[in-house]
């Protein structure tokens, strides 16, 4: 997995809540047996009206905001477990997603493919979507050591477990631990 | 001892290790998967060079991405056959009992492992798919899992993973007619809003699950997870082992009557504490219906969608083109599916055929029933229910996720209402600009027969 330690760049303000998975990745193009090309079609549907068309309404679209962190409406990858969802957002460049609550499977997800979900107070989250639409050139930096997101408005301290954190520091994964962890394991199934 | 609560009880059961500060390790039992999810998991331990470590306790079917018509000719599109080829590679390369289309414990995942008695009360069970938490309904700790912790199950038969917080929500008192256990589900829903479940494991608890039928109680876990929450949980009793006994995979003799006797101690403790607890009344309940785009946005049949303001809630009512304080009523619909992991079991078109027998579906509506697996097709065909929807112009299909995800050819057309009997009505869910309306077997039958939305409560009164 890639590591992440620090990153300071701009961010794309995405104000929709309630974000599922299917939004993220729609189920047909969930075929591939690779995790390749799925950034391709992240967001696809707001992204590209029926006829293929690009939508120059969507966020994306807009030339004005780019950068590796999107920051997005409450409730942030509810529904489907679709793993693909987390390539889709890495393979589209995004490192980092900011927002007031995620959904626990995404969340598991991005964290196993180096993808930081930061969860922040929800009156904070919309003075930032704002703050970023008016000014797109605003960065935010986030210091994953420091666990600390710091905008214009103030630094923010951000939550994330001590294990995870680790991991994504030093660019582990959790085949590897519990790979390693296969005595303990064995004496489990010894007892059952 | 400390109080525990049946998650605890079971979840405790499973526990390897803890990692200070950490995630636990926990045993997983059984571990489902399917064409979609699995293929990058594999891939994974290729790379690695690691070995599946239990393929025993894996089992494996091809639901998703398949066909509901023409089953036995070769499918037709090129990437969903070759989907379907790699899960049948890998299933002999390692091992692992695959049921692939036409094999006759075919089906949904989530169908097939209850109907075969792989689901006991008491088990960890993990599956790529979010609607694991179905099996919770046997009082059993289950949950979807992402394709990386697929994987992780595969290399080590456990799982890295926080104990969730726990949740219970008790409804209690007598059901109106005409209210089916997804009416319950989705008046839970909408009371307690779409990610009021987020971080917890759901136990259900109270008179209405515990007169359920194990049908029943599947159609209600299942949507556990479109509240946010992990998993459901009902604590198994007399109706749940008589639905295991018997079955292919269930305990038999001696060994049934053991594990019974350790099943019954699984209910959670009178001083057990939760962290968040909901109580909600049986008659409260009507037949329910969603009116936008995510499964807490539900209204009783006949009631008005609620005035809200604000983006989200409006850009919803535009993509499915209805309007704040208006009723759902009279709405025109074109397509009806009774199919998906929530309600494509035989008591759910044993509900259909019974309201459907010796009417017509409206001339307009395209109405698809699509079986959960293929022994619930064999129970329609040997109870005459085939027959009864066969007369009144609906059409059964081979058994699959169907129009549930439109991965297949089951596609609602853009702008076209479909009253479903599936789990999300997220945009796009069934189809490129497809408006979903979940619904109730019942409510679905009785759409299709109309043609469009009716208050089923004057007719049941």
């Amino acid at each position: 997995m890639e590591k992440f330690v620090k990153l300071l760049d701009t961010a794309i303000p995405l104000s929709i809540e309630n974000i599922d998975t299917d939004q993220i990745i729609p189920a047909r193009f969930l075929k591939a047996t690779d995790k390749k090309g799925f950034g391709d079609n992240v967001f696809r549907d707001w992204r590209f009206h029926k006829d293929g068309s690009v939508n120059k309404e969507f966020i994306l679209n807009n030339k004005k905001y780019e950068g590796a962190i999107l920051v997005a409406g409450n409730n942030f990858g509810c529904g489907s477990s679709r793993e693909h969802a987390a390539w889709a957002l890495a393979g589209y460049g995004f490192r980092v997603i900011i927002s007031s609550f995620f959904a626990d499977i995404f969340k598991e997800n991005a964290l196993n493919n180096g993808i930081l979900p930061i969860q922040i107070n929800a009156k904070v989250l919309e003075l930032l979507l704002q703050k970023i639409k008016n000014n797109p050139a605003i960065k935010l930096t986030i210091d994953l050591e420091e666990q600390e997101l710091i905008t214009p408005l103030g630094n923010i301290e951000f939550e994330i477990n001590p294990y995870k954190k680790l991991c994504l520091l030093n660019g582990y994964d959790d085949i590897d631990f519990l790979v390693s962890k296969k005595k303990e394991i064995e004496a489990f199934e010894a007892s059952l | 001892m400390m109080a525990k609560t049946l998650f605890d009880k079971v979840w405790d059961a499973h526990v390897v290790d803890r990692i200070e500060n950490g995630p636990q390790i926990l045993y997983i039992d059984k571990h489902l998967i399917h064409e979609v999810t699995s293929p990058q998991a594999f891939n994974e331990l290729k790379e690695r060079g690691i070995s599946v470590a239990h393929p025993e306790k894996i089992i494996a079917t091809a639901d998703h991405n398949t066909p509901t018509k023409d089953q036995h000719l070769p499918v037709k599109d090129i990437l969903s056959r070759n989907q379907l080829k790699q899960l049948a590679e890998n299933c002999k390369e390692h091992n692992i009992t695959l049921y692939n289309l036409g094999h006759k414990y075919n089906g949904i995942i989530h169908v097939i492992a209850p109907e075969l008695g792989i689901t006991q009360p008491g088990l960890t069970m993990v599956c790529g798919d979010s609607h694991t938490s179905t099996h919770g309904a046997f009082g059993a700790i289950a949950f979807g899992i992402g394709t990386s912790q697929v994987a992780q199950v595969f290399a080590s038969q456990c799982l890295l993973i926080q104990k969730p917080k726990s949740l219970r929500v008790h409804v209690n008192g007598k059901l109106k007619k005409g209210v089916l256990p997804k009416d319950v589900i989705l008046y839970i829903i909408s009371k307690l809003g779409t990610n009021s479940g987020t971080g917890y494991f759901c136990e259900y608890a109270g008179n209405v699950f515990e007169e359920m039928s194990m049908e029943g109680r599947m159609t209600v876990c299942n949507m556990s997870i479109e509240m946010g929450a992990r998993g459901g949980m009902i604590a198994p009793d007399e109706t749940t082992f008589e639905y295991i006994k018997g079955r292919e995979f269930a305990p038999k003799g001696i060994d049934l009557e053991e594990k019974i006797a350790y099943w019954k101690t699984l209910k959670t403790d009178e001083e057990a504490n939760f962290d968040k607890e909901f109580f909600l009344n049986a008659e409260d309940i009507a037949p329910m219906l969603t009116y936008g785009t995510n499964p807490g946005m539900g209204i009783k049949i006949n009631e008005t969608i609620p005035v809200e303001n604000n983006d989200s809630f409006e850009q919803s009512l535009a993509y499915m083109n209805f309007q704040k304080g208006k009723k759902l009523i009279n709405t025109p619909v074109n397509f009806v599916f009774i199919g998906s992991c929530t309600n494509s079991r035989i008591e759910d078109f044993r509900v259909a055929a019974n309201y459907i027998k010796g009417k017509q579906k409206a001339s307009n509506v395209n109405a698809w029933l699509v079986p959960g697996s293929q022994q619930v097709v064999k129970k329609i065909k040997e109870e005459g229910l085939q027959t009864i929807f066969e007369e009144a112009g609906f059409e059964l299909r081979q058994p699959g996720c169907s129009a549930c995800l439109a991965m297949n050819d089951d596609k609602i057309p853009e702008g076209e209402y479909c009253v479903s009997t599936s789990n999300r009505n997220f945009e796009g869910r069934q189809g490129q600009g497809a408006r979903t309306i979940l619904a109730s077997p019942l409510v679905a039958a009785v759409t299709a027969i109309e043609g469009k939305i009716v208050d089923i409560t004057k007719q049941l009164n």
